[in-house]
């Protein structure tokens, strides 16, 4: 098999237009795969529809690999005829290939054929994002923000476990996170330790838990179901059981949860109001970090 | 170049103290011991020496840094500059002796260094790979069953670490040490005794991060992220010398290639000459010389942060655990291309070979690598889109991160086309390139969808960015260091590896690496986050599918480790000094290439890809000069 590096150049190629073979082959497979990947493939990309972030990001999973589809096409086209076509003879001489040394328009084409998909795919990824954020937290001062009445909802992460903090419900706390269904919610995330990263899967939201940071995000929550809520970030020892469910209920259903909790945080309630330093619980109340110490 | 001959016999205590391995370690353990009983004289003396590590960070680091000084003694790296004060002349033991020592102690032959970095890697990169096996027993069941959850992350966090640090230097240390200076016609690298150096502060940084059982691990991953490592236990402290050690040696190894490449190229070897793997070399030495300080600098804060309460990432404080992932990531996003370029550059340099035909569009390929090079410093913080830092400045990465597909896809393009219409062998090193095109390909549109500000939302932190980057750099990296293996480790050697076992070693890692990755995406986009040691029951199957693969990748590499020991250690098949038929330099020297590997210098008049376009010319024209060295 040891070629012999002065080997004879090889003799005169036959006639045989292999680009246009393979363009052409390129052409026909990438117009039945790509709508079928469009259509069947698309919509089964997580998160799925629990919520407008949640749509919008299996929307943009179906364009990317809308996109990607025709170059995974071209690959696969090009290595198949390429390695069937092209590979030296199992026995005698290996010949030299013809020396090619380059080409500037095959150069010129790939070049602007790549720059203007990433361009578009940057694009787009751009307006899709400014439309409300996509589910991503945006820090304290947020520039993607969904229009009209916003729900808060605070997101504590600790070490190893959520809380949530209702401010327009008299400060209630819970260890479940539950939110009405068709609200637009606004999430305050913020740690009382090391990094937590706040993930509600079916939701699309993913943001991370400083300390100290106020990173907000926004969701529109849909029809009523329960979701999935883990910590995305390394966060020490238990991190793997930093895990817990959420609920989307109805109207009616959250505000008879609503006030059932009031009802158990009336008690204690006073404890948690008063400062610190006066025998009050640490942390009541000072979740929210200090706007000098804002990062962004 | 034969002073050593004349050199007078040295007196017999320095006989047998050796300054080789041996007394690098007796010497680095007692210097262990004194940093340890040091540092306890200064904070917290106690009968218990032993006891007391929760509570003294200083004493970790400096018995490490005593034993880093003492093994550095040991072999023999003060000699040199005490001869010198002492005004003593300059021995030139260290390249000079011969016999199988020489792997075993301060060698300034390039060639030498090269093949102790090989195995050196390889030994770490078997501990790292023994880790994963670990990691995916572990997973065999979604609730944690076999380690306790702190093994678990030291297990996520070493494997990590020591694969990234270690193989920064996987292609560079080994193949990069030996063939550059006979690429470019040079007789050593610029800074022969730094080249050495390079070498064992990276099996002594190895050895520290080893031993971080001994310390209670660390639970951060291979991140280390602020201020989750200012709690861990004094383990941390190993992850911290281990690393700040490995940018060191980066950093010293990075300036040798540039120094080398840059000032002593043999004549006519221009610019438009340089083999693109010199090229490939140079691209990731700049990164390494840019990007490795910024690690040592960020790793040094935290080291001051666990020892002396600086508080730079502590928000109660003051700091900010953003000013640790800004540092970490600005290293860390040249830092995979680190790891990246190299292979990309192999598979350049080989292609050629095996395809029969010139490089096409060389240029083209340079202006590849130097892009990705000059790009990765833009899109570090892509990996703080969810972070919560300038939300304003997410639309810019997202366009940074997606422009740097545009030089990598110049090295697709070249690459596929140097195969198209040519002549190729299906050997075992241009296997392993093909697979890299397939690799490197899924390695490459999965980032598009991590770079895509709404898609990452869920994909971040998941399973899916896990087999992203095991998709590029296992797929980019770990197949072209195989290739490289298969193709220079017989002129390395002088002897043949087992094509048969090359090729079942080639189809088994092919297969159950695709088996092993691919189904991450799938998890990942299912919502499995990473390094949790439990996760959602409905995944097992796909879990157990995913481990099943990976004990067979991991068989797979017996299998290497198997043909590297029987061809190396028992055939000893002698190799052709030309095996492949290369135009390229190194095969035009026997094998084993000699101690000074050229009798003249060369004299370049083309670049070694001249397939097709007649007999090479001669390296040693009449009349030629003698050497430079």
């Amino acid at each position: 098999m040891a070629a012999n590096p002065n080997a004879a150049p090889a003799p005169p190629s036959d006639r045989t237009n292999h680009g246009m073979r393979v363009v052409v082959a390129w052409l026909v497979l990438s117009a039945i795969a790509t709508p079928l990947v469009a259509v069947f493939v698309g919509h089964l990309i997580p998160p799925g529809n629990g919520s407008s972030q949640g749509t919008e990001q299996v929307f943009d999973n179906t364009l990317m690999l809308t996109v990607i589809t025709p170059i995974l096409c071209l690959l696969a086209v090009f290595f198949v005829y390429g390695l069937r076509s092209f590979h030296a003879s199992s026995s005698g001489a290996v010949l030299d290939g013809p020396p090619l040394r380059g080409d500037s328009q095959i150069q010129i084409l790939w070049i602007v054929g790549t720059s203007v998909i990433v361009l578009f795919l940057a694009g787009f990824g751009t307006f899709e994002l400014l439309q409300n954020g996509a589910g991503g937290g945006q820090g304290p001062d947020p520039i993607a923000v969904p229009g009209g009445q916003k729900m808060q909802v605070q997101v504590i992460g600790q070490q190893w476990q959520f809380t949530y903090r209702y401010p327009s419900l008299g400060g209630i706390e819970s260890n479940q996170l539950v939110l009405p269904a068709d609200t637009d919610v606004e999430l305050h995330v913020t740690s009382l330790d090391v990094i937590h990263s706040f993930w509600a899967y079916e939701l699309g939201v993913k943001a991370d838990a400083n300390p100290g940071v106020d990173n907000v995000a926004y969701v529109k929550t849909k029809s009523p179901q329960v979701f999935h809520v883990r910590c995305a970030e390394l966060c020490g020892l238990w991190h793997g059981y930093m895990y817990n469910n959420g609920r989307v209920v109805d109207s009616a259903q959250f505000h008879s949860w609503a006030s059932q909790q009031e009802k158990l945080y009336a008690a204690i309630k006073p404890f948690m109001d008063k400062p610190e330093a006066d025998g009050g619980a640490p942390f009541g109340h000072t979740y929210l970090p200090a706007p000098e110490r804002r990062a962004g | 170049m034969t002073d050593a001959a004349v050199a007078p016999s040295p007196p017999l205590w320095r006989r047998l103290l050796g300054f080789n391995l041996l007394t690098g370690v007796v010497l680095g353990i007692g210097g262990w011991y004194v940093g340890w009983f040091g540092a306890h004289s200064i904070v917290g003396p106690s009968l218990d020496y032993f006891g007391d590590i929760d509570y003294n960070e200083l004493s970790v680091y400096l018995a490490y840094i005593g034993g880093i000084v003492g093994f550095l003694v040991g072999l023999g790296f003060f000699n040199y500059p005490f001869a010198r004060l002492r005004g003593y002349p300059p021995s030139l033991r260290e390249k000079e002796t011969g016999g199988w020592t020489r792997y075993f102690s301060l060698c300034t032959d390039h060639k030498v260094v090269g093949i102790q970095y090989l195995w050196g890697i390889g030994l770490f990169f078997f501990i790292g790979g023994l880790n994963a096996m670990l990691i995916r027993t572990e997973l065999l069941r979604p609730h944690h069953q076999v380690f306790p959850a702190g093994t678990y992350l030291t297990l996520v966090g070493m494997h990590g670490t020591m694969m990234m640090g270690m193989m920064s230097s996987g292609i560079l240390g080994p193949f990069a040490n030996y063939l550059i200076p006979i690429m470019i016609g040079a007789r050593r690298m610029a800074f022969p005794r730094i080249e050495a150096l390079t070498f064992w502060l990276l099996m002594a940084a190895g050895a520290i991060l080893t031993t971080t059982i001994f310390f209670g691990g660390f639970p951060t991953g291979w991140t280390g992220y602020a201020p989750l490592s200012n709690e861990g236990n004094p383990g941390m402290d190993n992850y911290i010398l281990f690393f700040a050690l490995v940018g060191i040696s980066m950093t010293l190894l990075g300036l040798n290639m540039i120094a080398t490449i840059v000032t002593m190229r043999a004549p006519g070897l221009t610019w438009t000459r340089l083999p693109i793997f010199a090229w490939g070399v140079l691209s990731t030495a700049v990164l390494m010389v840019l990007a490795a300080p910024v690690l040592v600098a960020v790793l040094a804060m935290e080291a001051l942060d666990r020892t002396a309460q600086t508080t730079f990432f502590v928000a109660a404080a003051g700091g900010s655990n953003y000013l640790y992932e800004n540092l970490f990531w600005v290293f860390g996003h040249p830092e995979v291309y680190i790891l990246a370029l190299p292979g990309f550059a192999i598979v350049l340099e080989l292609l050629p070979v095996f395809s029969r035909k010139p490089l096409w569009g060389y240029r083209l390929a340079v202006g590849g690598l130097l892009g990705v090079s000059l790009l990765s410093w833009f899109v570090w913080q892509h990996h703080l889109f969810v972070s919560g830092i300038n939300g304003d400045l997410r639309p810019f990465y997202m366009l940074s991160t997606e422009l740097i597909s545009i030089p990598t896809g110049f090295t697709f393009l070249c690459g596929m086309m140097t195969l198209w219409r040519g002549s190729i062998r299906f050997t075992v090193p241009m296997l392993f390139c093909l697979a890299w095109f397939f690799n490197f390909l899924l390695g490459g549109l999965s980032g598009v969808f991590l770079s895509d500000v709404p898609s990452d939302v869920t994909t971040h932190g998941s399973f899916f960015s896990m087999a992203h980057f095991h998709y590029t750099i296992m797929g980019g990296l770990v197949f072209t260091f195989f290739a490289a293996i298969y193709y220079w480790v017989p002129k390395m050697t002088g002897w043949e590896l087992n094509e048969r076992l090359g090729k079942i070693h080639f189809w088994t890692m092919f297969v159950f690496f695709n088996s092993t990755f691919a189904p991450l995406f799938a998890i990942g986009f299912l919502g499995q986050p990473r390094r949790a040691v439990t996760y959602a029951s409905g995944l097992q199957f796909l879990n157990d599918w995913v481990s099943v693969s990976a004990f067979c990748l991991g068989i797979s590499m017996l299998i290497f480790l198997f043909n590297l020991v029987w061809s190396l250690g028992f055939v000893k098949k002698p190799a052709e000094a030309n095996p492949w038929g290369s135009r390229s330099i190194e095969f035009q020297l026997p094998s084993p290439v000699p101690v000074h590997n050229f009798d003249r210098i060369p004299v370049f008049s083309s670049d070694p890809y001249g397939y097709g376009e007649g007999p090479p010319p001669s390296w040693v024209p009449a009349g030629a000069t003698a050497g430079r060295d």
